[in-house]
């Protein structure tokens, strides 16, 4: 009797064995002891920069830098820039980069992924083996090929390619006319705004109409009249008037290189097409993972309610394999911005190139340049991720 | 570029970890190591470059076996570390090396900013320019509106910008990581010009698909005395590093050289007594036995044999003494007596 009383109404326990506590406690302490780690390393490399009398601090942006960098997209000059400014000038390349190759890698790589499921032999034959061939070589060593050996060989200055209109392609890079806008250009700037509002409004109009009375309307001809045809209307006018909104700039040639003009260099275009074909081949298992994850059953039920198979695929198949899709996306997205850093192979002036690279050593702030260049990978990824999970919640499955 | 990764990665966790690592403590650590550890070009022919069986040889090269000789009375305790341009100072604050000659220019903000010391100059350098003749350019003064590659994070990018901003000119940079890089970018069309130190010039055109395809300008546009850097706050060893270079001037100047030092021990000359250790207490007091030079000069030979046997008439490069020549002969090089 005695041993049932002291099982119903339990004995006190002491603290030490509530897991609560004991759950807390250990918790608290791996916060303390990693967060002493922490203040070991940073008290410490402190101490030894003092000691080894090497400068500290992010006084250094503000110094002049004192070098040039071949692509600038601010105005850039080694006699008045800062080594803030460099970093400015790295971290837009590096952006540049990055997102014209997510746009034209997740072009090409659905392009490749819904060509590989083709019923015709052939594309999908072509297909996989792009895929299997270029996924499975390192990227460095692509990035190598695409410099050394395809861009390379072009032709020297005075030997320049021509392409007509004052486009020409030698091993400095692409040469193209720049336009020049004169006081009314301003017109057409808003001309094209105009057009490209006007077509969002006249698209979602026309959506609204096709559901509700299943009238379509001709999308493709007006968005182009409203997009190109205004502003060339526009300068049409204006010309016809008497001024000139645009002239162009057109690439001479002077001693050494092209004068004038607009310059895409080799080095951004062998990284551009590195990072997009890489990626691509990546994109393109994803998205035939996505497509392979709808059901057959939609895809006939789509044909017997005499959908073509193009309707079918953009209506039916390719917003149900989204949501399989994107996440793997993402990560695609952030690969592709993480091994720009690569371009430091080929010498295209992105963050690593310029900040990691220049900037340290000239500087000789190795902890300061590596943190900063740190956070801003990792700012861009998660901002990437962040943007890319809005849009993976609104195509998500709505459950009701 | 992995190299990079790591090297910085090592820097900062040495940075971050080396407590206790006290300021006189480069000597005993190489003595107990048992080999010293030396930051040297990734390769340039004349200065520093393994060849064909590995080992490595160069004038820079020299100067650490001569560190080892008097550390060790063995020329061979060296290990050597390549080091691109970008890398060498982080290689050597974090005390990845132990002394880096690697043809670094000495310069103010290295000096102060960096935490280094410059003890010596062994080699007087400028920076100049290489293109093909074929462009029918005679001077850099026609470089105008010219592609130029050069190796980032060096003095020439900076004395580049300088150049052309003095002289009112414009130009396109393309700046690589390594040497090789820059060097094969120009090899291959994509600049005009490739710049460095003028004696970098000589070596990187020997390398060319075809060297006398391309001709050195006159111009020398800066000054590059090129030397020897250690850590700020080790003086013993910064000392070491130091009087290696003066007493290999010193017995070119005395005429003392690989193949007489051991007849000239017996020399009535002070001078030569004193740099051969038989009088006065000379090596004790940077922490070496007193025969240091004597190891030096047994091993590695004088400045003179080293100079004419790695860049001078005995090499590939055939430079000239020129401003290296002992400052008896008009050049700049000066040994600081031993007394």
């Amino acid at each position: 009797m005695q041993t049932i009383v002291s099982q119903t109404s339990p004995p006190k326990k002491s603290v030490l064995y509530d897991p609560k506590v004991r759950g807390a406690f250990y918790q608290v302490l791996l916060v303390l002891t990693v967060g002493y780690l922490f203040y070991m390393a940073a008290s410490n490399a402190v101490e030894n920069l003092q000691r080894a009398k090497i400068a500290s601090g992010f006084g250094f942006l503000n110094n002049t830098a004192g070098f040039d960098v071949s692509q600038t997209l601010i105005t850039f000059s080694a006699a008045g820039s800062t080594y803030g400014d460099a970093f400015i000038v790295g971290l837009l390349n590096t952006l540049v980069v990055s997102a014209i190759g997510i746009v034209l890698a997740t072009i090409l790589g659905f392009t490749v992924g819904i060509a590989r499921l083709s019923k015709n032999w052939m594309v999908a034959k072509v297909s996989m083996v792009y895929v299997e061939v270029l996924r499975n070589i390192p990227l460095l060593l692509q990035l190598l090929f695409w410099y050394i050996a395809v861009l390379g060989p072009l032709p020297q200055p005075r030997d320049s390619i021509g392409f007509g209109a004052g486009v020409f392609l030698n091993s400095r890079g692409l040469f193209m006319p720049r336009p020049l806008y004169a006081s009314d250009a301003w017109v057409i700037g808003t001309a094209l705004i105009l057009g490209i509002v006007g077509t969002i409004v006249f698209r979602r109009w026309a959506r609204k109409q096709q559901e509700q009375t299943g009238q379509q309307y001709p999308v493709g001809i007006i968005t182009l009249a409203l997009v190109v045809g205004l502003p060339f209307v526009s300068w049409l006018v204006l010309a016809l008037v008497g001024t000139n909104p645009i002239s162009f700039d057109m690439p001479q040639k002077g001693t050494f290189n092209l004068r004038g003009g607009m310059q895409i260099l080799p080095e951004f275009v062998a990284l551009l097409v590195g990072l997009v074909t890489y990626t691509a081949a990546f994109i393109a298992e994803v998205v035939r993972a996505g497509i392979l994850a709808v059901s057959k059953g939609q895809t006939e039920a789509a044909g017997s309610l005499g959908l073509r198979p193009g309707q079918t695929l953009r209506l039916v198949v390719v917003p149900q394999a989204m949501r399989v899709i994107i996440p793997p996306l993402t990560s695609q997205y952030l690969n592709l911005t993480k091994n720009s850093s690569l371009a430091v192979a080929i010498g295209y002036p992105d963050l690593v190139q310029v900040f990691m690279g220049t900037v340290l050593n000239q500087t000789g702030q190795a902890i300061e340049v590596v943190v900063i260049t740190m956070g801003v990978y990792l700012t861009i990824s998660l901002v990437t991720s962040f943007v890319m999970n809005i849009y993976n919640r609104r195509v998500a499955i709505v459950e009701r | 570029m992995k190299k990079a990764i790591v090297s910085i990665a090592f820097g900062l966790t040495a940075s971050l970890l080396a407590t206790g690592a006290s300021a006189q403590a480069t000597l005993n650590s190489v003595k107990q190591k048992g080999y010293l550890t030396c930051g040297s070009n990734t390769g340039l022919a004349g200065f520093g470059v393994p060849d064909a069986q590995g080992t490595w040889t160069g004038l820079d090269v020299e100067y650490c076996r001569a560190i080892s000789a008097a550390i060790f009375d063995d020329p061979t305790k060296v290990r050597f570390i390549p080091l691109a341009a970008k890398d060498r100072f982080t290689a050597l604050q974090s005390g990845e090396v132990d002394v880096l000659v690697r043809n670094s220019t000495a310069t103010m903000s290295r000096d102060t900013q960096l935490g280094l010391d410059f003890p010596a100059i062994n080699y007087f350098d400028g920076q100049g320019f290489m293109v093909r003749k074929k462009l029918g350019v005679s001077s850099a003064k026609e470089l105008n509106g010219a592609s130029i590659c050069t190796q980032q994070g060096t003095t020439t990018e900076l004395n580049l910008a300088d150049y052309f901003r003095a002289n009112n000119m414009k130009y396109e940079v393309v700046a690589f990581a390594t040497s090789d890089e820059t060097f094969k970018a120009y090899d291959s069309g994509r600049c005009d010009a490739f710049t460095t130190d003028a004696s970098g010039l000589y070596s990187e055109r020997l390398r060319a698909s075809a060297p006398d395809d391309h001709i050195v300008l006159p111009e020398i546009i800066s000054k590059e005395p090129l030397g020897p850097a250690t850590r700020h706050g080790d003086d013993q060893w910064t000392d070491i590093v130091r009087w290696t270079h003066n007493a290999m001037l010193n017995a070119e100047e005395l005429g003392v050289a690989k193949a007489n030092v051991d007849q000239m021990k017996t020399s009535d000359n002070p001078e030569i007594k004193r740099l051969l250790g038989s009088e006065g207490k000379y090596g004790e007091a940077i922490g070496l036995t007193n025969d240091w030079a004597y190891r030096i000069i047994k091993h590695v030979g004088n400045y003179g044999e080293s100079f004419e046997r790695n860049v001078g008439e005995g090499s590939k490069l055939k430079i000239k003494r020129g401003q290296n020549a002992l400052w008896t002969k008009n050049g700049l090089q000066y040994g600081i007596p031993i007394r």
